[in-house]
């Protein structure tokens, strides 16, 4: 991504040329480089010819990992490579301080962190835990002030943070909160107000608290830059005529994802204004209660129609079916289909995905039963990823998919990349068939809701299911397991699983050697979250040789004790080990009821709760 | 299935109604069969209603318009962190005991759990234990009501309570006329050609019909929508009515 410093804007400060940034001063090419780095002026030296040809020739190298490579190459790569780095991404914003981090990237335009683990969604961590977003703000706003982006996953971010990002980086240009808290309807109400140049304000499955603010409103008036405004987690009302008035005055707009207060009706009268959109997300798609006497209803499938664009399309989130018909006209276009808030029946689902043939995503409830995915099988010959979620989240509820629907989807949708299913029972022969007509599958994520479930059929635990996925499979690179699973599970994983990064496990195994298997077997391991299996500090410790090449470690409800933990403490003075208990208790147990742990170059962090001990 | 209900004062007759029920008989789409009870008349087998017509010149089908369902409590938390209560599930007995309540478990999350527990909730509340709501409007009135079918029991009641509600609109004209008589053509082309009102609902297909063709709780559950027009209005939807009455005689 080559960025043209000249574009700035006059009132932003460029960042440094790199004529100015002469140093003779030796860096160290470890990551834990020392921090030095004033300019002063010297006659240009031969190298300094090298380093700007290096430094022209690494703009063009995106990748993150090949850019890790080439600044390990040497001491002036190492450096061009910093300067020339744009796009910042750190997977778990403890394993480095927002210091170290401007101090190496100093031209940083987009920023993209990561904070909490995947398990804290689940309830398994208290609140408040941390990955604050407020001293990575406050220290880009003073280091990189020509930061345009930032992507945050699992953050807190408070309604300062929102005002700081506003007045602090004055070219701001797009936001996209995913998993976040912490911020309400104040905080976006300042945000938006004072960024004028922005384009991208997504808020992802975030909590929003409602401060009675009316944000809406207070985008600038005037022409808007915005190119994606998603709001659909927000949970109250927004002010619709002012939001019309938005999207009639923002004419680069593709993506509008609406929440649920908007109704079908409002959802009308935004597509009439904006008919070039990519991206829609319908908001409740049912009327709203007030109804006026002799109601005429608009016509949406006219309005659907005119989108010629759209390609994505979700939201649905009070549906009533009867209006389903209205999406006929773009399903032939769809790439990507988000029902998994719309309760639909197979019968309701068919006339719709019978037309999508171009569709490489799909979300969708369980309530389509087998049927649904049958219908789904036989025209979606393009699909690359399905996500199947419960209506009913429950263990013991009844099961409307089964191994019936996933292996019509496996026999159907060979080009499958990407799955994640929730069923109440499962076989291994329809796990295996998948693993044969489905090779190219990258992510498996199986979850039988029943703990320790067999193959219901045989009741042979689901060892061979999970085997043949990890031996067929030979891209797979994101495993979840469930169901009934021995040490042989394991043993699979560890010899087939190659280049398995991420492995979730639950209610799964019989001894540490399953865990074993996995920490031996696996050299492409990073991320490794377990939950109420039988691995203790034996098994623990035979990552050893590992726990630096990983991004974190989460083990809960497991065999683990304080020693274990500690030892595993002592032997790796660069892993923060945090053992972190329920909120409510106060004495420190003997069994360890939470670790987490992960590389970091910091040690350990300032903000811990008191729930949580770090060794 | 409920079939006997009292439309004497309605129709102003003395009419037998198992008798007139069987003889109108549209079953629902799908074709299921009503058979009368207790009666010997001939069992009427519904064939699948594709003669239902009428209507369209005044309202716009291409919607199929149905009533909202019951308000939503949209404040409800269900935030239940996850915990289950654990029945027994298939399990090898030597695993030892499970916890009966697991936090986090599925893994599926709270965000999404919530939402879909608030849909559950509303669907659960319009469905077939709980209420029927349905609008009602009337050609004149400034405004819709809405009325629960379940609340009633047979055409009678519907009426009254639908007489009570509009009073103010019908200038006494919707009364004993109000339901229909399908068996006498001559009275109801006479009462459709007033200026009688004349109650019609909608039914799941989208296609509007007169009120009264159905036994009562076929038309709870079919019915959407319900409109009071004025008879003369309402004209597009009787001859069909009517087609089928005969086709049945």
């Amino acid at each position: 991504m080559s960025e043209q410093m000249s574009d700035d804007d006059e009132r932003q400060q460029s960042p440094p040329s790199d004529l100015d940034f002469t140093s003779n001063k030796a860096r160290t090419c470890i990551v834990t480089g020392s921090v030095s780095g004033h300019t002063e002026f010297q006659s240009p030296y031969p190298d300094q010819v090298l380093e700007n040809v290096l430094e022209n020739v690494l703009h063009f190298l995106t990748s993150r990992r090949d850019r890790n490579t080439a600044s390990l190459v040497c001491k002036s790569w190492y450096r061009v490579e910093a300067l020339t780095r744009s796009e910042l991404f750190i997977g778990n914003c403890y394993a480095v301080s927002p210091a170290r981090a401007t101090a190496r990237f100093t031209r940083v335009r987009a920023l993209h962190l990561k904070g909490r683990p995947r398990f804290a969604d689940f309830n398994l961590m208290p609140p408040d835990w941390g990955a604050h977003f407020n001293p990575w703000v406050l220290a880009f706003a003073k280091a990189c002030p020509w930061l345009e982006k930032v992507y945050l996953k699992r953050m807190s971010v408070t309604d300062d943070d929102l005002a700081t990002l506003a007045e602090s980086f004055l070219g701001f240009k797009e936001l996209v909160l995913v998993c976040c808290d912490g911020f309400g309807t104040g905080g976006l109400s300042i945000f938006v107000s004072k960024c004028r140049k922005l384009k991208v304000l997504d808020l992802i499955e975030s909590e929003v608290s409602d401060d009675e603010t009316d944000w809406i409103l207070c985008f600038p008036e005037g022409e808007s830059h915005l190119e994606s405004l998603i709001f659909d987690c927000v949970e109250y009302p927004i002010n619709f005529e002012a939001l019309e008035r938005l999207v009639a005055r923002s004419p680069s707009l593709k993506k509008l994802k609406l929440n649920r207060y908007v109704s079908i009706g409002q959802l009308y009268r935004l597509m009439v204004q904006a008919p070039q959109l990519t991206h829609l997300g319908t908001g409740s798609f049912s009327p709203s209660e007030i109804a006026g006497q002799g109601d005429q209803e608009p016509d949406y499938v006219t309005a659907f129609a005119a989108c010629k664009s759209l390609v994505c399309l979700s939201g649905f989130r009070e549906i009533i079916p009867d209006y389903l018909p209205a999406i006929y006209p773009i399903c032939a276009n769809l790439t990507s289909l988000n029902f998994s808030y719309a309760n639909i029946t197979a019968e309701q689902l068919k006339p719709i995905i019978s037309n999508c043939h171009k569709l490489q995503v799909f979300w969708v409830l369980d309530s389509i039963c087998d049927e649904g995915l049958q219908a789904v099988a036989a025209t979606c010959k393009e699909l690359r990823e399905l996500r199947v979620f419960p209506v009913d989240a429950r263990e013991d509820s009844d099961g409307p998919v089964s191994e019936v629907g996933f292996q019509a989807i496996s026999e159907g949708c060979r080009k499958l990349q990407s799955i994640l299913y929730f069923c109440q029972r499962m076989t291994n022969a329809a796990v295996i068939a998948m693993s044969r007509n489905c090779p190219d599958l990258v992510v498996f994520r199986l979850c039988i809701m029943g703990r320790h479930r067999p193959d219901h059929v045989t009741g042979e635990p689901m060892d061979d299911g999970f085997g043949a996925i990890v031996m067929n499979c030979k891209k797979l690179t994101r495993l979840a397991v469930s169901g009934l699973l021995t040490d042989k599970a394991f043993d699979y994983i560890g010899r087939y699983g190659k280049l398995v990064r991420t492995l979730s496990v639950a209610f799964a195994g019989d001894s540490d050697m399953a865990l074993k298997y996995v920490l031996e077997g696996c050299p492409q391991l990073q991320k490794l979250e377990i939950r109420d299996s039988p691995f203790g500090d034996a098994a623990l410790c035979s990552g050893l040789h590992h726990y630096y090449n990983m991004r974190f470690l989460w083990m809960s409800s497991c065999r683990l004790t304080y020693q274990g933990c500690q030892q595993i403490a002592r032997a790796m003075p660069r892993l923060v080990v945090e053992v972190i208990r329920s909120a409510d208790e106060e004495e420190m147990d003997v069994c360890v009821q939470t670790l987490y742990m992960y590389r970091s170059l910091e040690g350990p962090r300032n903000d811990a709760p008191k729930f949580v001990t770090i060794l | 299935m409920e079939v006997g209900r009292k439309m004497a004062n309605m129709l102003g007759t003395e009419h037998d109604l198992n008798f007139k029920e069987t003889e109108l008989c549209l079953g629902l789409p799908g074709g299921i069969a009503v058979v009368a009870a207790g009666n010997e008349t001939e069992s009427s087998s519904s064939p699948k209603t594709n003669g239902k017509r009428g209507f369209s010149e005044t309202v716009d089908l291409k919607l199929n318009l149905q009533s909202k369902e019951s308000t939503m409590d949209l404040n409800k938390n269900l935030d239940d962190n996850g915990s289950k209560e654990k029945s027994g599930s298939a399990k090898d007995p030597a695993k030892p005991p499970a916890k009966a309540q697991v936090v986090g478990w599925p893994p599926v999350r709270s965000y999404r759990k919530n939402i879909m527990a608030n849909q559950k909730n509303s669907s659960e509340e319009s469905g077939n234990s709980g209420a029927a709501l349905v609008k009602v409007s009337m050609d004149g009135a400034p405004y819709l009501r809405k009325v629960d079918l379940k609340m009633y029991k047979s055409y009678q009641e519907l009426s009254d309570a639908l007489a009570k509600m509009f009073s103010s609109f019908t200038m006494g004209n919707y009364g004993p006329q109000g339901m229909i008589d399908f068996m006498n053509e001559s009275k109801l082309m006479d009462l459709l050609n007033s200026s009688d009102y004349v109650p019609s609902y909608e039914d799941k297909d989208g296609d509007w019909m007169l009120v009264g063709d159905v036994p009562w709780q076929m038309f709870v559950d079919s019915c959407k929508r319900l409109r009071i027009m004025k008879g003369s209005e309402a004209i597009g939807l009787a001859p069909r009515a009517m087609e089928k009455c005969k086709s049945r005689a």
